[in-house]
């Protein structure tokens, strides 16, 4: 199998080959110095930065590390690399974006970017903790971000460092919703969710959802029943990494034979499976996650019941701006459904069959299932409702 | 300059170490493909005797470098057992095992004792006792970044164990001997079940040695991508290398330069990363070509070869 991918690969060769000449002559003042010899890059930086210097604030340079999904993932990589090119076009500066393929390769990366003389370097993920934290520890003239969570020492304990500042997320908030969405909308009382791999940002999520199922039947008398997930023993179902689709389908072809009808698959791209699973059945549905399925997974659009949207973009863009302009603070970013950095997305192609359902909303009484969402979203908003995970971000 | 040899070095560890595993495995035709599960126990393994004991410097390192290899050869022994006394196909097997390597990391890595944090993600950190020393160190030259470590000097001792057991050793000649004609050493008196698992804890060991080079070198602690895909990566470093310890010791030294010079192509020019895997799979087209193009125009096989070069085209066949 591993023969035929590398077979295939030789297929983009020549494209892959066209794009690497064709951005080559864009770098004007630092290409002369990086042709004398590329493998010497470590020596060449000094001159970089000289140049830099005296040419002002235009020579910012922005920088981007993914991690193994890399950037096409459809999911939070590519929202990452939205936020950059967005950052590129509004600011007019200079911007590198390099993929890595497995974890060996995140320190190597980082390093590689600081030593060419980026000014903010971001890590998309979590799995990239460690090595922006000692690119940041070793480089204190240079900032860093780092997307979805916050640093911590070797023994596990919350450290904050000055020239990193962590993007985090509240994803319960909007999961929450999605989770009374889909009970509500469950004909077979059945959903379910799983993640990728069990990490902190993948399990809030999980959380969300298994509260908002709960919510419901609470409201209702509902007995919806989620698979996939047990909140309490934070245990749940995870295809085990993000990037094998195969996996994806087949964890999601056992819950259709459980009866699941809604599936949240929390797994980035391994999502793109469970989408494929659930098309090949009637009647389920699926809640994307990151960014709007209905447009980034547009094969599936008509079985996209919402999605959970992570505003990653605005939040990386914002925080280049922020240092660009010299306002960079290590306080980190946390998006919630109030600043709009987490939410619902629309309904799209399902508004109809949402608005067709009832449910018993927050005050008791009847209404449009639309609207008890809309309320429940009001009350996070307003603080009177709070959905507690152990996962939140601190 | 001298840096991104050095990193091409560090990279080239695992590929060597693992490298040499699947040579031997083609040596005696075995198609071993589980060097990636053999890496991964070979690595919980090791991690978890670098971070929960506490033994004086020397001796932990040792202790951790041949748990590595114990771990890595157990798990390679499986497939031996299999296939000598029942016949599985070694293949299947382990392929089959590789899956279970897989996730037996991600069980082991929420279990309390390899992550306090509970997040799954990282095991503590090794103690420094355990991992390898810096091979150029700071007096050498003052404020060098070097992550080139002692287990470079590990992959050049496995290459010369691995020649001195293939060329110079009993088990050696038996290894290839069944490799060129299984039938032939059994007539011979040779036990071709002995000898197959005999290579395949051999394997095993060496694949549990780069592991080694991960958990106890570059990363520090075990990680669920503590492997990336060097396991995969090796199989392509043997052909290369014509099953030949030298010529795989050099191949994993290419394989590593392309590996972190990759990196450095795609932040400072924005190459595509994905160039270094087109390069590895045309060295893989042109290694397999000459007898790919010998079948299609029916054209005969260069005569007066040496008789063990021979052995290894049929066992990569």
């Amino acid at each position: 199998m591993r023969r035929v991918l590398k077979l295939a690969a030789l297929g983009a060769a020549a494209s892959l080959a066209l794009t690497a000449c064709g951005e080559a002559p864009e770098d004007n003042d630092t290409g002369t110095t990086n042709n004398d010899s590329g493998a010497g890059a470590t020596d060449d930086s000094a001159a970089t930065d000289d140049g830099a210097a005296a040419g002002g604030a235009e020579d910012f340079q922005a920088c981007m590390v993914s991690d193994s999904g890399g950037f096409d993932d459809q999911s939070f990589n590519q929202s990452g690399k939205e936020g950059l090119d967005a950052a590129a076009e509004s600011l007019g500066i200079e911007t590198t974006e390099v993929e890595s393929q497995s974890d060996a390769d995140y320190a190597s990366n980082v390093q590689n970017l600081v030593s060419q003389g980026c000014d903010l370097t971001i890590g998309v993920g979590f799995l990239l903790e460690d090595a922006i934290q000692e690119a940041a520890e070793q480089n204190t003239d240079t900032n860093f971000a780092l997307i979805d969570s916050a640093f911590s020492d070797e023994n596990f304990e919350p450290v904050q460092l000055d020239n990193a500042k962590p993007i985090l997320f509240n994803t319960a908030e909007a999961s929450f919703l999605a989770g009374y969405l889909a009970a509500g909308m469950s004909e077979t009382g059945t959903v379910a969710t799983f993640g990728g791999i069990q990490l902190p940002s993948v399990a809030i999520f999980m959380d969300g959802f298994a509260d908002g199922v709960d919510k419901y039947n609470e409201d209702n008398d509902a007995e919806v029943q989620l698979l996939g997930w047990d909140k309490e023993a934070q245990d749940g179902s995870f295809s085990g990494d993000f990037e094998n689709q195969a996996q994806g389908q087949t964890l999601t072809d056992q819950f259709i034979a459980q009866g699941a009808d809604v599936i949240m698959p929390v797994a980035g791209p391994v999502g793109l499976g469970a989408a494929a699973a659930a098309s090949d059945e009637d009647g389920v549905k699926i809640v994307w996650v990151d960014s709007d399925g209905y447009l980034t997974a547009s094969e599936y659009s008509d079985i996209m019941l919402t999605s959970v949207m992570k505003q990653i973009g605005p939040a990386v863009e914002d925080t280049i701006a922020q240092t660009y302009e010299g306002g960079f603070t290590n306080e980190p970013y946390v998006g919630t459904l109030e600043n709009d950095g987490v939410g619902l997305a629309p309904y799209h192609d399902f508004e109809d069959a949402v608005a067709e359902k009832t449910a018993v909303g927050p005050d008791g009484e009847e209404m449009p299932l639309n609207e008890v969402i809309d309320a429940y979203e009001e009350q996070i908003i307003s603080g009177e409702l709070t959905i507690e995970t152990p996962n939140a971000p601190q | 300059m001298v840096k991104p040899l050095t990193e091409s070095m560090v990279f080239s560890v695992p590929l060597i170490l693992a490298g040499l595993g699947i040579a031997v495995g083609f040596r005696a035709g075995l198609f071993n493909i589980g060097a990636q599960g053999q890496i991964i126990v070979g690595a919980i393994v090791a991690a978890w005797l670098g971070f929960a004991f506490d033994l004086p410097p020397v001796v932990h390192l040792l202790v951790a470098i041949l748990g590595g290899a114990i771990g890595g050869a157990v798990y390679g022994g499986i497939p031996g057992v299999l296939k000598a006394r029942f016949g599985a196909n070694e293949v299947i097997v382990t392929i089959m095992l590789n899956y279970i390597a897989v996730y037996l990391i991600s069980f082991i890595l929420r279990q309390p004792t390899f992550n306090p944090g509970r997040t799954g993600q990282r095991s503590p950190a090794v103690s420094a006792d355990a991992t390898y020393p810096l091979l150029i160190p700071e007096w050498l030259v003052p404020g060098n970044t070097f992550r080139l470590h002692w287990g470079f000097v590990v992959a050049v001792l496995a290459t010369v164990f691995v020649w001195w057991l293939l060329e110079r050793s009993t088990v050696g000649f038996e290894i290839r001997a069944v490799g060129a004609n299984p039938k032939a050493a059994r007539t011979a008196g040779m036990s071709v079940g002995r000898t197959t698992i005999i290579t395949m804890v051999v394997a095993g060991a060496l694949a549990g040695l780069a592991a080694t080079g991960q958990v106890l070198g570059t990363e520090g602690s075990l990680t669920a991508g503590v492997a990336a895909s060097y396991g995969f990566d090796a199989i392509t470093v043997a052909l290369l290398g014509r099953s030949r310890p030298w010529g795989t010791f050099f191949a994993g030294l290419l394989f590593g330069a392309l590996k972190a010079g990759g990196f450095l192509m795609q932040s400072l020019t924005q190459t595509p990363i994905d160039i270094v895997l087109v390069v590895q799979s045309l060295i893989v087209l042109f290694i397999a070509a000459p007898p790919l193009v010998r079948t299609i125009f029916r054209l005969p096989a260069p005569s007066a070869r040496p008789r063990s070069r021979r052995a290894v085209k049929e066992a990569a066949a």
